[in-house]
């Protein structure tokens, strides 16, 4: 009997522990968000995101940072999405089971742990040295497109694959071609899954500093890009440089950054747990 | 309408294949220029000299000393992470009540949607003030406050991976384990941890290089001095900080330093890719089992 008395004492023990350990969790991410929004709520005002940066911390803003963030957002939207979103029909639909295919799923696994920063120095050898683009916008969006290609294939193979293949056969039954038959079907059925698997891969992309200083990101830019081939900074590179500064007021521009950065990754974050919901819901 | 088909099939393809000349490209521009830095260093003295000190004027490139900071505040993060993530993992699994299990699993994402220049910030100006009133001759710079805040980013990469893996433990071995009399934590531990161990083992490794690769919150928490050292209340330098701080300077290329941030950014790519290969090879095997 005291045997069991002993494992049943064994078992609430664990019980608390793993609750404990759980809102510690929870308690760290409370401490974190605190600490930041009150050091940099101050600044949070109309003039610091419309302000350029500047080596006075009082003065200094977040627009061109913010600007080069939208931008290389937009670009890596159009350079990643089609490629990734056609590599995950290409591997899902059409790759047989050959050498091939196995090589190209070990291929992207592995990309998909490679650190950031290797990424960064692709992009330095590749983009900023041989085809001589320089420490520009388009260097940056290339890199970080192919960063996060890994991340859109895997979701766009696991969005095709929850299509019911009754839908499918039900299509090549009417007469419809492969290539008909993905467009018209499968792709609008999986249009859910795949839009949320983009939206968390931009919302990576959006946070991720180190491959961008490797390519040449800057912290000081005191104009807006206006091609491909100009310089830029981005807003994790902002906060990088700022918190990297001996001056307090630059620790508060920082944490004025990251309230903003933080916003942009959570909203997006929230709207593709909301698509995701919503598309489970109706493929159920 | 046969060569339509047939050209967006070439297309797609096409798309596929970028991958592969992704991985070509990283290890073609790693040692291209690693190449011509071991023409002017011996291999030899990057593997043995324990000092790393391409910046300055007496130059050493023992890469011993970016390695020996990378392992020690990997080994911080995994210390922290692994214990808290797998309590976490099979608490969910196996004793949190649905309804709390949904509210919680959102919070935990939010943890591993937080960019990592945040959690940098957040380790030198929370972190390591607060483990300073704990042990005052912790110096600003550290690899302690560094390798628990880059912990707390790996926990919920630990605790979801692991939780994947005690979920797809067939039902029937967890109900007879109950059958028999055994109590949660015994069925835990006796039961579900065995027979997911494999995915729980890969779950770690991938936590491992991830660590390893961590870039931001080193760059910003644990100093730039290359030292040989397991102290934890120094300043420390990892191979990816080291990138970021040539990175961040203007190395000319062609220069020796420039091609040094290729032969550690090499050395770094030989870890991850061991072990994201031991951990894919892991995961083939156990799949092969269950199926």
């Amino acid at each position: 009997m005291n045997n069991l008395k002993k494992n049943r004492y064994k078992d609430q023990a664990f019980k608390a522990l793993g609750m404990l350990f759980t809102l510690f969790g929870i308690l760290i991410l409370a401490i974190l968000l605190y600490n930041i929004v009150r050091v940099g709520f101050t600044r949070i005002n109309w003039d610091f995101i419309t302000s350029l940066p500047s080596r006075k911390p009082e003065q200094a803003g977040i627009y061109t940072a913010i600007i080069g963030t939208l931008d290389v957002m937009l670009l890596t939207i159009i350079f990643a999405i089609p490629v990734g979103v056609g590599a995950g029909i290409y591997l899902e639909e059409y790759s047989k089971k050959s050498r091939l295919s196995s090589l190209l799923e070990i291929n992207i696994s592995n990309l998909a742990g490679v650190p950031s920063i290797i990424y960064g120095l692709l992009g330095l050898g590749i983009f900023v040295r041989f085809f001589n683009f320089g420490g520009s916008i388009l260097a940056g969006s290339l890199t970080l497109s192919l960063l996060i290609l890994p991340i859109i294939i895997v979701a766009t193979r696991e969005a095709i694959k929850a299509v019911p293949s009754s839908l499918k056969e039900a299509s090549f039954a009417l007469g419809a071609s492969k290539w008909q038959t993905i467009r018209s079907v499968v792709l609008p059925s999986s249009f859910g899954g795949i839009i949320t698997g983009i939206i968390l891969s931009l919302s990576r992309a959006i946070g991720e500093t180190a491959p961008l200083i490797v390519v040449g990101a800057m912290a000081y830019v005191p104009f807006v890009p206006h091609s491909l081939f100009d310089t830029f900074s981005v807003l994790p590179m902002q906060i990088f440089n700022w918190t990297t500064r001996p001056q307090q007021g630059f620790a508060v521009a920082a944490a004025g950054a990251i309230i903003v950065l933080l916003l942009i990754t959570f909203i997006m974050n929230g709207i593709a747990v909301y698509l995701r919901n919503k598309w489970q819901k109706k493929l159920q | 309408m046969k060569v339509k088909e047939k050209i967006i099939e070439f297309i797609l393809k096409l798309c596929a294949s970028i991958t592969i000349f992704t991985t070509i490209g990283i290890i073609v521009v790693l040692l291209f220029e690693s190449i011509s830095f071991f023409r002017t260093v011996s291999i030899f003295e990057f593997l043995t000299d324990t000092q790393w000190t391409p910046l300055f004027s007496e130059k050493h490139f023992g890469i011993l000393a970016l390695v020996s900071g990378t392992f020690l505040t990997a080994a911080i993060a995994i210390a922290v992470a692994l214990p808290i993530g797998l309590t976490i993992a099979i608490y969910l699994n196996m004793y949190a009540p649905k309804s709390f299990r949904k509210t919680l699993k959102p919070f935990l994402e939010i943890l591993a949607a937080i960019p990592t220049v945040v959690y940098g910030f957040f380790a030198l100006s929370v972190v390591t003030p607060f483990l300073q009133t704990i042990y005052p001759d912790l110096e600003t710079f550290n690899s302690l406050s560094a390798g628990i805040v880059m912990g707390i980013m790996i926990i919920p990469f630990i605790s979801s991976l692991s939780e994947d893996a005690l979920y797809a433990v067939p039902k029937s071995l967890k109900l007879a384990a109950f059958g028999m009399g055994s109590t949660r934590f015994q069925t835990a531990f006796k039961v579900m941890v065995p027979a997911a161990s494999s995915g729980i083992i890969v779950s770690i490794i991938l936590a491992i290089s991830r660590a390893i690769g961590e870039t931001m919150i080193v760059a910003i928490a644990a100093g730039q001095q290359a030292q040989f050292t397991l102290n934890p209340t120094i300043p420390i330098q990892t191979i990816t900080s080291y990138i970021v701080q040539v990175s961040s300077g203007d190395a000319p290329q062609g220069s020796l330093e420039y091609k040094t941030i290729f032969a550690a950014g090499l050395t770094l790519f030989l870890f991850t890719f061991t072990l994201n290969s031991i951990s894919f090879w892991i995961k083939k095997k156990y799949q092969e089992k269950y199926e």
